[in-house]
């Protein structure tokens, strides 16, 4: 930066003070602001540059004071400097533009989970607690949220301006975005990719409460059942478990410890256990066959809400280790035997 | 004003006797015509049309969004309000408007030709134009469509109920129309240069329009691809883009982009041609770097078609490849900032007069400039996440499509009206529309900038009371502007009758097209041009009108 930073701490104090400046109420929101501020004294000089150019000529040499017309061919000088200097300073913003979009689109490891489905017109934000709310969201305060999102229909799109960022919500993958709030307060919610009739009401309200206050609203809101805990129920009722046991004769893989671990499908590939990759594989078992396994799972397509994959998925997640299939196993199936190193597990590579 | 100076042999008070507009009468003679410069007053006639029935729904949008609530009409009204301006000013307005129009005139007399190569295409071009018209206002008729322009799946072939199939068929076939317009344009700069016209000797307007046809040619059939695609998902719900059927919903992103990013050069370029004739006439000199002017727009229309990802920087794409389409994107903006300081450096050591084409290309200057460095913006991968979808979005895009191209094709206009009619446009009442019209521009998008960057989305009927002071100045800027684009109907209109008789060459230019009568013979030249001089020759001009003046005594 050519500005010294007294003035650039002025500049952005003011700027960002005033009425015809968004709310910063994230981590990003800085960093953003100061390149959407270079973009814009980017755009100031470059106007006054081609302004005062194009001004001057037309004064210096207008008819009246300059008759004749010198004819001149062009100069490869001034061209070249015109050309280099511009893709200079574009280039310099991609770079800065590419970095800020590496650091809006990449989460933290730590982040809270945050479940979101668009669907015409309303968004549904499901926390991990259980905790369900429409058209809003209540996050703690200095803490990384992610947010995992889906769309029940057609596009919407996720935005916080306050928190500087926004994701398309798209039908049929999960999308992710991610934000550390600063502020503690109620921020705009809007979709913003144009979805049908009532696009302009399927807004909402972001809640930023320092993390006391996030504590005390959990509690307060909570259902009782955590998506977990339904996405328990949702194995054994749809029969999931007769296959996934984590029995040594059981005819599927074991889930246990699945989640972020590399698998060896039939096909020779390998596949990272992401929550896109395990919607899918109950949605097109076909297509995901893992290694040893015979393509025998059936599918679940139209069985199951958005919501009820993300319960299955979170429950999954949650299977960190045989204990809890274990447990399943011993609540449902009572009469089988538990076998201490299921077979199963082996062919998981970690 | 003053320089508004003919050739003595013409200064008759007169029209040349014999011209195309009276070469033929009756209404079979202009709808059955093969000669181009018919087809372009017919083609100017039916764009005009459209574009006001597209500001129409314009200030239909701009009027609901005066207030916050959405209370002047209901919601999937407002839905097609902005779906019909969006379809009527791209489709049926900005992809034909200086091709169709301007293009279809000059482009042969520019290069010598009698006509284009393929005549009767041309006529066939116009009437697919219109039966595309039709179609829309058919659909308008029956109760309108509420996609949006973009056309975005699933929504467009699951969730709504309204005439997607009819505005498709519209689009399907004002896509050939625009196909067969290119290659005319293609094979007719290939073919039927006169003698001496070489590649180097063409005007800009020539090369502008040469690169915008090879990008409709190329570009135009994938949309064709993805309307027919989107149509048979509608109807016998083929599953290509339907993740229910294992479809995937970005493919139409990426097919409609691919044609729509190419789009906006196909809209752009052949104003820049616009922007350089009139520059070099008005200040009477060679166009600063022909060389790279000509190039620029080479390289914009071959850069053109790897960019169309930055449409989905925010859908998901990976992280890499989002890297790669905004590093082309920013490639891309470089040959626009060079032609900029091309036309600004043609102004040095000119002799400069300020008639009206010259004032509406201080203004596409101006906005221009304006929309492409705000394109900069959202090519910077990082704010675009912030500004896309926004009101940023639509304030670049007007500032490009609007203040750029609309302006360029006010300046031809203008330019050309004396040439095209063989009368004079007033000059006092058509600078002061220009002065209007660029101001109230800047009144109406300028404000939306702001109001993007605060959140605003598009396409909202309703939007939060905290961005109205915003609204309001942007409506108040759109009557104004409303009144700049009314006014040249109404003086253009007159001068037919009342305008003073222009003779061939009012501007003392030097393309091919003023050294004929005005308006033209049907045949254009008596006898076929060789040409001996470069495009922007003023000293051959001088000689030529000395030779004449002695021949004349
Ligand atoms: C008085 C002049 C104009 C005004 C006030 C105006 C206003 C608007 C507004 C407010 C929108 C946004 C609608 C929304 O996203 O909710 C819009 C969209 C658009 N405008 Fe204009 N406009 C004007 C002229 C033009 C012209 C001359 C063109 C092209 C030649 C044009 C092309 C478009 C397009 C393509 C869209 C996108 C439509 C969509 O989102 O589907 N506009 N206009
Ligand atoms: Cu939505």
């Amino acid at each position: 930066m050519q500005i010294s930073p007294v003035l650039w701490q002025f500049l952005t104090k003011w700027l960002t003070s005033s009425a015809l400046w968004p709310d910063q109420a994230s981590t990003i929101a800085p960093w953003a602001d100061a390149l959407y501020i270079f973009l814009w004294l980017m755009t100031v000089v470059g106007v006054i540059l081609v302004g005062a150019l194009v001004l001057f000529f037309a004064i210096r040499y207008r008819k009246e004071r300059h008759p004749e017309a010198v004819q001149i061919e062009g100069s490869t000088l001034l061209e070249a400097t015109w050309t280099i200097i511009p893709l200079g300073i574009f280039l310099f913003v991609f770079v800065w533009g590419a970095w800020l979009y590496f650091r809006i689109y990449n989460p933290p490891a730590d982040a809270m989970q945050v479940y979101v489905v668009g669907k015409q017109w309303m968004w549904k934000a499901e926390h991990p607690g259980g905790q369900h709310e429409i058209n809003a969201l209540h996050v703690p305060m200095g803490r990384p949220v992610q947010l995992t999102m889906i769309s029940q229909d057609v596009f919407h799109s996720y935005s916080i301006p306050a928190f500087r960022v926004k994701r398309e919500v798209i039908p049929g993958r999960y999308t992710t975005v991610w934000f550390n709030a600063t502020k503690p307060g109620t921020y705009h919610l809007f979709c913003t990719q144009y979805c049908g009739t009532l696009h302009s009401g399927m807004v909402g309200e972001i809640t930023v409460m320092d993390p006391a206050d996030y504590q005390k609203w959990t509690e307060e809101s909570t259902s009782g059942m955590s998506l977990a805990q339904n996405g328990e129920r949702l194995f054994a009722s749809l029969g999931c478990i007769s296959c996934h046991s984590g029995n040594a004769t059981a005819s599927g893989p074991n889930l246990a410890g699945i989640y972020g671990s590399k698998i060896k499908m039939d096909d020779g590939t390998e596949q990272v256990a992401t929550d896109g990759f395990l919607r899918d594989v109950i949605l097109n078992p076909s297509q995901h066959v893992p290694y040893g396994y015979k393509p025998i799972m059936p599918t679940y397509q139209g069985q199951i809400s958005e919501e009820g994959l993300i319960d299955l998925v979170e429950y999954i997640k949650s299977l960190k280790t045989n204990y809890r299939v274990q447990q399943t196993l011993d609540t449902s199936k009572s009469d089988d035997a538990a076998p201490i190193t299921p077979a199963a597990s082996q062919k998981v590579t970690q | 004003m003053s320089t508004i100076v003919s050739l003595p042999d013409q200064s008759t008070a007169t029209l040349p006797k014999k011209n195309y507009i009276n070469a033929e009468h009756g209404l079979l003679s202009w709808l059955l015509t093969a000669d181009h410069k018919r087809i372009a007053l017919l083609y100017m006639f039916s764009i005009t049309f459209f574009f006001f029935i597209g500001g129409f729904f314009a200030g239909m949008v701009r009027l609901e969004l005066l207030t916050p609530a959405g209370d002047l009409m209901a919601a999937d009204t407002y839905n097609k309000m902005f779906t019909m301006h969006g379809i009527v000013m791209i489709f049926l307005f900005l992809v034909p408007s200086v091709p169709a129009t301007l293009g279809n005139f000059f482009l042969p007399i520019m290069i010598g030709a009698k006509d284009l190569a393929f005549p009767k295409i041309n006529l066939l071009s116009w009437y697919l134009y219109m039966a595309a018209g039709i179609f829309v206002i058919t659909t308008l008729v029956l109760g309108g469509v509420d996609t949006g322009w973009t056309f975005t799946t699933p929504l467009s072939t699951h969730y709504l109920n309204t005439h997607v199939a009819t505005t498709a068929t519209g689009i399907f076939i004002a896509g050939f129309s625009s196909i067969f317009t290119g290659l005319n344009f293609i094979v007719t700069v290939h073919r039927m240069r006169a003698p001496g016209m070489t590649w180097f000797r063409l005007p800009l307007f020539v090369w502008s329009n040469y690169a915008a046809s090879v990008l409709m040619v190329l570009g135009t059939p994938v949309l064709a691809i993805a309307i027919v695609l989107v149509a048979l998902e509608r109807t016998i719900g083929i599953g290509v883009f339907d993740p229910t059927k294992g479809g995937d919903p970005l493919l139409f992103q990426h097919l409609f982009w691919f044609y729509s990013h190419p789009a906006v050069y196909i809209m752009i370029l052949p104003g820049f041609g616009v922007i350089s004739e009139v520059v070099s006439t008005f200040t009477r000199k060679r166009v600063f770097g022909y060389t790279a002017v000509a190039f620029s727009s080479v390289a914009i229309a071959v850069f053109g078609f790897f960019v169309w990802a930055h449409h989905m920087f925010i859908m998901g794409v990976s992280n890499y490849s989002a890297l790669v389409f905004s590093l082309l994107t920013m490639l891309v903006a470089v040959p626009s900032a060079i032609k900029i300081f091309n036309w600004a450096f043609t102004m040095q050591k000119g002799s400069i007069t300020f008639e009206t084409p010259m004032l509406y290309v201080f203004g596409f200057i101006g906005l221009f400039t304006i929309g492409g460095l705000t394109g900069v913006f959202l090519g910077s991968l990082g704010m675009d996440v912030m500004l896309t979808e926004t009101y940023f979005v639509v304030a670049h895009f007007h500032f490009v499509m609007v203040g750029g191209m609309l302006m360029a094709f006010l300046a031809g206009i203008h330019f050309w009206w004396p040439k095209m009619t063989g009368r004079m446009y007033p000059e006092g009442v058509s600078k002061f529309a220009a002065v209007v019209t660029f101001i109230g521009f800047i009144l109406t998008f300028f404000p939306q900038f702001v109001v993007g960057y605060l959140g605003m989305p598009r396409r909202y009927a309703a939007y939060p009371p905290e961005y109205q002071v915003l609204n309001v100045l942007s409506t108040a800027g759109a009557t104004v502007l409303g009144v700049g684009y009314m006014l040249p109907l109404f003086y253009l209109a007159w001068s037919l009758k009342y305008g003073a008789i222009a003779g061939s060459n009012p501007w003392q230019a030097t393309g091919l097209e003023w050294q004929i009568q005005s308006p033209p013979l049907t045949e254009n030249f008596t006898e076929t041009p060789i040409v001996t001089q470069e495009a922007y020759d003023y000293e051959w001009l001088a000689k030529k009108q000395e030779r004449e003046l002695q021949h004349v005594g």
